[in-house]
This record gives structure tokens, C-alpha cells and sequence, in this order.
């Protein structure tokens, strides 16, 4: 009997695959766009599957941060190695993105999640698709054009369509922006089973609440630079950082 | 005055005469009429799909990948678009005709001619349009693309599949501009009877010979199908908006 509290990737599902304790592994990285330097510096570490949070003020650089990490974009200065080897198209491959807006192709919900079992050729790839359904409530809403859904349901469907490809590491960008508690209680119970499932989960937030909730270790940027990486309860209860104090405390940051 | 007036009112006469025996022709259904208003659109959908099965990925293509020159066949296909049809008929004429490379085929005052020469100039046309349509859509779609490492080919269907409402409008621009095209088909067609004869070319040559009645007939049908098809057409992508797949 499969445990309903884990998302079962074809690979051993249950535990962490080992792909996804390979460390991320980031060095001097930067990156400027127009002449502005919007990530300086960066050096991080992240050696196992536990659920990373991103947090920082407006500006701080945490989408672009997340962008470079999935190869999106192009470091302006030093490197990411995922297990000692530079991104390309084949680390891609092993993980995913949900995007702060979702992208959803002009398709019924089932067709755009048809697509990702497609792009993903793997036998295990339906019953994946039928648990998805299940678990975000998307059922209903199989065969309606995805361009009309709710906020909250597009959010699901980009979720359940990133999750097809069974990432090694999820990437996402602030997913529960605007969305009711319903919603976000589906993303969030969804991003448990994926990390129970064996997936490093690396989220942007600003919610305070949802980072508590999520949150096993955190990154906190300030102005483009890492003022801070620690687990979630050092950061919480005493954070080492004068910036990441005085954005706990609800201060102007500037 | 006088003369002019007398003048004018023989044209008014002409021309009422004319619309009452178009409408006769066009009542009775005239098999000469039918027979030239078919091959018309025969030939004009033939060329349109070559224009498409060409056009279409080539102008996907043109949307996705970025390679050196990309931007020179970008504007050399927006300069094509406006190709003069008697230029277009020429080449394809020297082409076909025995002197030329493609003269054993034997096609030269074909349908199969007009058809080439038409697909020539509707091609650049959909090609333009396509590249035009899905860079927009590509927009929108390619960090979703790259972030699902989509091979391009793979982004190319999916763009024209999500696209096609949208390419309709393409389509439907490439056909306007095949069947209302007089200057190719008569080149390479001759516009011969029961053979070549298509309706643009039946108007130039009645309208020549003075039988307004069939040119203007032919002239409606033309308007009647120009109209159909937009129609339809304006149909179909209103439906897909409301549904949110255009």
C-alpha cells in the first residue's frame, strides 16, 4: 500500500533519489542586467533534499537567484555546479520551474499536463498523472481551456504539470502570491509529498507564514548579496543577520 | 451636358442590364460559370495548402531558432510578400516552358502551372505572417519551453497547434491573395477555355470583349466567396476567444 504522504516518483519512492542530494554548489556567482548588478557574490551550498526557502525584499535579486540556479539565465560572474557539473540542458532536464505567473499553453488542463507526461516518455508517468489530479483537485477541471481558470487553479496546474517531469529539484517563484487559503493549502501539502518523495524543493516566498510552515533551512538576500543561509530555526528564532532581523521585525528595508 | 448626360444614362442602363443577366447566370447556375468559378477554387486551395506545408514550419522555424542570418531571411520573406504576380508568372513561365530546367514536366498552361505560379506567391506570405504570429506566442512560451527542455521541433507543433486559430487569419490572407490574383495565372495558365480559365482571368477577358454580364457575375461570385470564407473564418476565431484557446 503506498503511503498517501509521498508523492511517488518512479525512481525509490520514499526516499531522496540520490540525484537530489548531490549538492548545489554556488561560487562568486553574479549577475547584471543593463549595467545594473542585481546578484553579487553569491557563494551557497546546498548539499541535501530539505525544503529550502528564498526570502528577501522586493529587488533583492531571489527570482533571478532561482532563474540562474534552473539555467535560465546566463551568470554574469562565477558558477553553479549541480554534483560537480555545470548546468545545461541535461541538468534541466531533471528538474522544473513553476514560474510566479503561470505559463499555460492554450489547452484544456488535461492537455497541458498530457504534455509533460508526453515530454517525459516514462511508463509511471500516469498514474502520476491521475494522483496529481487527484491531489489538486484538478479533476473537475480536466477539460476546460486551462486560460480560464482561477489564479489559484492555473497555480495548481502549473505545480501538477512541473511535478509530471518528477524533478530532481522543483524550483518555484513565489507560487502562492495572491491566492486564497484553500489554494495554498493544496500547493503546500502537494510540495510535502514531493520532498517526502525524494524532491529538493527551493521556494521564493514572502509569506513569513507559509516560510515557518515550509521552511527547513533559508536563504535570505539583501540588495543582491547572501546575507544569510540557516536552518529555519536559527533563522526564525535568532537571525545572525542585521538585515534579516530587521525584515522579520517588519522594517523598511532599503 | 446634354451629350454627357446621354452618356451617363446609357452607362446606368448597361450596367443595370448587366447586374439583371449576372443574377440570371448566377440563378440558373451556369455551367460555364460553374466550371470556371471550380478550377478557380481547385487551384487556389491546391496552392494555398503547398503555400501552408511549406510556409508554416518554415515560418515556426523562422519564430524559434536563433542563428546568423536569421534576421536577412526575417526581411527578405517580408520583402517577398509584395512580389509582383507578373514577375512571379514570368519566372515560373521560364521555368515550365520547353526551353526550361522544368520543361519536361511538361505542365505549361496547366492548372498545375497556375497553381505553382500562385503557391510562389502565397508562400512568402504565410511564411511572413507565421513568423510574425507565433514570435509573439514564442514570447510568452519560451522560459516554459527551456525550463521543460522542449526540443525546438517540439516547441515548433506546439506553437502552431496553440497558434491555429490565429493562423487562420494567415491562411485566410494567403487565399485572398491567390484568388484574387489576374497577373500569374494568366502567364503560365493562357487562360484558355474549359481549360485554364479561372475567374479573374474570365473577368479581364469578358470585361475586354464587352460581356459585362458574365464579368460582373464572376466578379460577385468572387465577392460572395471572399465574404464566405471571412465570415467563416471571423466565426471560428470568435468561438476559440471565447473559449480562451485563441
Amino acid at each position: 500500500m503506498p503511503d498517501p504522504r509521498v508523492l511517488p516518483f518512479p525512481t525509490s519512492p520514499g526516499e531522496a533519489r540520490p540525484a537530489a542530494r548531490l549538492p548545489l554548489t554556488v561560487r562568486g556567482l553574479g549577475f547584471v542586467a543593463d549595467g545594473t548588478r542585481i546578484l553579487d557574490g553569491i557563494d551557497l551550498d546546498l548539499t541535501d533534499n530539505r525544503l529550502t526557502v528564498i526570502m528577501g525584499p522586493n529587488g533583492a535579486g531571489k527570482s533571478v537567484l532561482l532563474k540562474l540556479l534552473h539555467g535560465l539565465l546566463p551568470p554574469s560572474a562565477g558558477r553553479i555546479l549541480w554534483g560537480g557539473r555545470e548546468l545545461d540542458r541535461h541538468t534541466r532536464q531533471r528538474q522544473a520551474m513553476v514560474f510566479q505567473k503561470p505559463v499555460l499553453f492554450r489547452r484544456s488542463v488535461r492537455a497541458n499536463l498530457q504534455f509533460a507526461v508526453n515530454l517525459k516518455k516514462s511508463p509511471e508517468a500516469t498514474d502520476l498523472l491521475s494522483i496529481l489530479m487527484d491531489d489538486l483537485h484538478l479533476n473537475d477541471l480536466a477539460d476546460r481551456p486551462a486560460r480560464l481558470l482561477s489564479g489559484g487553479e492555473q497555480q495548481r496546474l502549473a505545480l501538477a504539470r512541473a511535478l509530471l517531469l518528477t524533478p530532481d529539484i522543483l524550483f518555484l517563484d513565489e507560487p502562492c502570491a495572491n491566492l486564497d487559503p484553500a489554494s495554498v493549502l493544496l500547493i503546500e501539502e502537494t510540495l510535502h509529498k514531493a520532498r517526502a518523495g525524494g524532491t529538493k524543493v527551493l521556494l521564493v516566498t514572502h509569506d513569513l507564514h507559509q516560510a515557518r510552515r515550509l521552511a527547513e533551512d533559508v536563504v535570505f538576500l539583501h540588495r543582491g548579496r547572501l546575507t544569510e543561509h540557516s536552518d529555519a530555526d536559527s533563522y526564525f528564532d535568532a537571525p545572525a543577520s542585521p538585515e534579516a532581523r530587521a525584515y522579520l521585525a517588519g522594517q523598511i528595508l532599503l | 451636358m446634354g451629350i454627357h448626360f446621354r452618356k451617363s444614362r446609357g452607362i446606368m442602363q448597361d450596367f443595370a442590364h448587366s447586374f439583371s443577366l449576372a443574377f440570371q447566370l448566377l440563378w440558373r447556375f451556369d455551367p460555364a460559370l460553374g466550371e470556371i468559378v471550380f478550377l478557380s477554387l481547385r487551384v487556389t486551395f491546391a496552392a494555398v495548402l503547398i503555400a501552408c506545408v511549406i510556409g508554416l514550419p518554415i515560418g515556426a522555424a523562422l519564430a524559434i531558432l536563433r542563428f546568423p542570418g536569421r534576421g536577412l531571411f526575417v526581411v527578405l520573406f517580408n520583402t517577398l510578400m509584395g512580389l509582383p504576380p507578373v514577375v512571379v508568372g514570368l519566372l515560373v513561365y521560364m521555368l515550365l516552358s520547353n526551353a526550361g530546367p522544368l520543361g519536361v514536366l511538361q505542365l505549361l498552361y496547366t492548372p498545375g502551372a497556375m497553381i505553382i505560379a500562385q503557391a510562389v506567391l502565397v508562400t512568402p506570405i504565410i511564411v511572413a505572417l507565421t513568423q510574425q504570429v507565433l514570435s509573439d506566442l514564442n514570447a510568452e512560451y519560451a522560459d516554459t519551453f527551456r525550463s521543460m527542455v522542449v526540443p525546438w521541433h517540439k516547441a515548433a507543433v506546439t506553437l502552431l497547434w496553440d497558434a491555429r486559430y490565429a493562423l487562420l487569419t494567415v491562411v485566410l490572407a494567403g487565399f485572398g491573395r491567390a484568388i484574387a490574383e489576374v497577373g500569374a495565372v494568366i502567364i503560365v495558365g493562357g487562360n484558355i477555355n474549359h481549360v485554364t480559365r479561372v475567374m479573374t482571368t474570365a473577368i479581364a477577358l469578358e470585361t475586354s470583349k464587352g460581356d459585362l454580364a458574365l464579368a460582373l457575375a464572376l466578379g460577385l461570385v468572387l465577392l460572395m466567396i471572399a465574404l464566405a470564407v471571412n465570415a467563416a473564418v471571423m466565426a471560428v476565431r470568435a468561438s476559440a476567444r471565447r473559449m480562451a484557446y485563441a
